[in-house]
């Protein structure tokens, strides 16, 4: 057996000689800093829920019926009559907001040890357009099963482009192929989401790891393993802080997998709605331009950005500003490594200042998905009584939109103008486990 | 990783506990108790939905086929006691009531209910079953807290009976209590045992999968933990090399 591999493995590298370098470039001979922590899973993660979304998609795509008339009969039709359709569907619905907690987890993580700086800013660049990609793709994913929330939130999301000067409403016609979401939106939107954005995600997510691949890992102690010390067990070559991604990190994240397949088989089997958070209940009745919604909302993954919409008054009687606040709030993201001059990477040992404020943007972000969601038009009567709900909700917002920017207004601050104290980097990573 | 565990099944929970909002303004909900593991609750409200409901209401996704399977009952069973409309057994529930004539008699044609408890919940349709009041103002004659101005007359008066509002101090519209004025064929814990079954059948009808998720579901839990624990002996073993 083994001589028969040895013979079809000659057999190709005399066709291909550069495939199994390729291999070992990528898995036996990348070596990676040894120090990951837990927060370093989640990069695998999300390979794994790309994989499972296409994979899913694929099934779902044989008995979906992309059609205004027919769109929600099939999606009740996977559930009830194709085998195992139920299965199928929640294991794309559940994935799709799964891909967003780990996409989420793992751009903060970058955040945290400085993952973005030089030389990676071409990784979190290309990390960015896939998160774009995504975001795209899961908003015409949304619309697929045309439930009522599906119709509404797409009209709500398309009239946004409506606020543009000018070319607005022509705009938002182009985009649905119609005056309200119909079959013409249903269809294009179907072809996008099933083939033009996962190509695009496959795309990027290999240049995403070509690139990390070209420079090396950043780690938790921000500390580049390349400028070490030389030679480890397997080479005498390759950094010493440095472990063979295969088998050492293959096997660590099957771990992660591990754990991350008992959250998500617990959701998918028992509570595949989340209580309305990844599957709404609006959705279970079908389009229809007649009845609007209680409320219009996003899903959870959209929340913080539709909340600065809605949070940005209109003013010079235009409503595009928070439009472009919205987009802006996406577009910072991108500016990272240019916007944090400091030159320590990982929060280790980075300033005070750094710890508080990124500690008050994840909560001004999760503040925002609050306020996106609707869930501060529930609690502030809940906790205060009968108060003005609109005043109040404004202002929570509209802070936590200032504290939103704020952070990159004080993260460059601090940074070129060098007040961090920061603590000094060991010249080594450091082992805690 | 201690902390980890803990505080992500607490962030889990707070989640679930702090649902969006969905649920319209109106008087606080009771709590249906639906279980849809309960399969003679899900025959009684079988039993129910087809003397009571589906002369007006279909449920276009549910077949005759799969939900005697599901809950319990024998072909026989079906088409002799539930199926009043000549229905083959394989055919979905369709209600005999012709949707233009419906329109014209109630303004507006009676809701398909296959998915009634996905979208409203099963409290909401529990309360509602439950808060049908005489309305001497309204052209039906009935009205209902939860659903103001409900078009559909409450076809279950003869188990509850007849409930009247209590208005709240000064005021001509804002329901303060509901008495039941004119007692019906069951006690009222009757009634809210019945109205209990019958929002347990739609909330199984609503998503006949959720038995098999809970059937295979644990099995799948117990697969990965021992999965994962084998995983972690894996991965301890070839990370001997690196500490």
């Amino acid at each position: 057996m083994s001589n028969v591999l040895t013979r079809l493995g000659d057999w190709v590298t005399e066709r291909a000689p550069n495939m199994m370098p390729a291999y070992r470039k990528h898995m036996t001979e990348y070596y990676a800093p040894k120090n990951f922590n837990l927060w370093y899973y989640f990069g695998s993660l999300a390979f794994l829920v790309l994989i499972n979304q296409i994979v899913t998609g694929i099934f779902l795509t044989m008995n979906y019926n992309p059609s205004a008339a027919g769109a929600f009969d099939s999606v009740q039709y996977i559930m009830r009559d194709v085998e195992w359709g139920w299965l199928i569907r929640y294991m794309h619905s559940t994935g799709a907001s799964l891909f967003f907690v780990v996409v989420f987890l793992h751009m903060f993580r970058g955040i945290m040890y400085g993952s973005y700086k030089k030389p990676r800013e071409l990784v979190w660049l290309l990390g960015m357009l896939i998160y774009l990609a995504l975001m795209a793709e899961a908003f015409m994913g949304y619309v697929l099963p045309w439930g009522n929330m599906s119709f509404w939130g797409a009209k709500v999301i398309i009239s946004l482009f409506g606020t543009i000067p000018v070319i607005g409403n022509g705009l938002v016609e182009w985009i649905m192929g119609d005056f309200l979401p119909g079959d013409a939106t249903l269809n294009r939107f179907f072809a996008l989401h099933v083939i033009a954005l996962p190509l695009v995600l496959l795309l990027l997510v290999v240049l995403h790891l070509a690139a990390l691949h070209e420079v090396g890992s950043n780690n938790p102690d921000g500390v580049e393993i390349k400028k070490g010390p030389k030679g480890n067990r397997w080479s005498a070559l390759a950094p010493a802080d440095g472990i063979p991604f295969h088998p050492y990190y293959t096997v660590k994240d099957i771990v992660g997998v591990g754990f991350f397949l008992l959250i998500a088989a617990f959701i998918i089997f028992f509570a595949p709605t989340l209580g309305g958070w990844f599957l709404e209940h609006d959705n279970s009745i079908m389009a229809n331009n007649l009845v609007t919604p209680a409320e219009i909302k996003p899903v959870w993954y959209f929340t913080p950005f539709y909340a600065i919409v809605r949070m940005i008054p209109s003013f010079l009687g235009s409503a595009v500003w928070g439009v472009l606040a919205m987009f802006g709030a996406i577009a910072v993201l991108f500016l990272f490594p240019w916007l944090d001059r400091g030159k320590v990477k990982s929060i280790r040992y980075r300033g005070t200042g750094f710890k508080v404020a990124l500690a008050v943007f994840v909560l001004a972000f999760i503040g925002l998905g609050a306020v996106g969601a609707g869930v501060t038009a529930e609690v502030i009567p809940e906790w205060f009584g009968n108060v003005d709900l609109t005043t109040w909700e404004n202002l929570f917002g509209r802070v936590m939109t200032a504290l939103y920017f704020g952070f990159f207004a004080f993260l460059w601050a601090y940074t070129y103008f060098g007040w961090e104290k920061t603590k000094p980097v060991p010249d080594r990573v450091t082992m805690h486990d | 990783m201690k902390q980890f565990l803990p505080s992500l099944a607490l962030a889990l929970g707070l989640l679930i506990g702090a649902a969006p909002a969905h649920a319209e303004s109106g008087p606080a909900l009771l709590s249906s108790g639906a279980n849809v593991n309960d399969q003679a609750s899900l025959q009684r409200g079988a039993k129910l939905f087809f003397n009571y409901c589906v002369g007006c209401h279909s449920l276009k996704y549910m077949r005759y086929s799969r939900m005697a399977a599901d809950i319990g009952l024998s072909e026989q069973d079906v088409m002799q006691n539930l199926n009043f409309t000549g229905a083959r057994f394989d055919d979905p529930v369709i209600s005999h009531m012709p949707p233009a004539l419906a329109t014209h008699w109630f303004g507006k044609a009676p809701p398909d209910l296959s998915l009634e408890v996905s979208a409203r919940g099963a409290d909401w349709v529990y309360t509602y079953l439950n808060s049908f009041y005489l309305d001497p103002h309204s052209p039906i004659g009935w009205n209902n807290t939860v659903l103001p101005n409900a078009a559909m007359p409450f076809p279950l008066s003869e188990l509850q009976g007849m409930q009247t509002a209590v208005m709240k101090p000064g005021s001509q519209d804002e329901v303060e209590k509901l008495t039941l004025t004119h007692p019906g064929s069951m006690t009222p814990a009757q009634f809210q045992q019945a109205t209990r079954d019958l929002t347990n059948f739609l909330d199984y009808v609503s998503e006949p999968a959720a038995l098999q998720r809970h059937k295979y579901g644990i099995w799948v839990l117990l697969f990965l933990v021992v999965f994962t624990m084998l995983a972690y002996l894996l991965k301890k073993e070839y990370w001997k090399d690196v500490h």
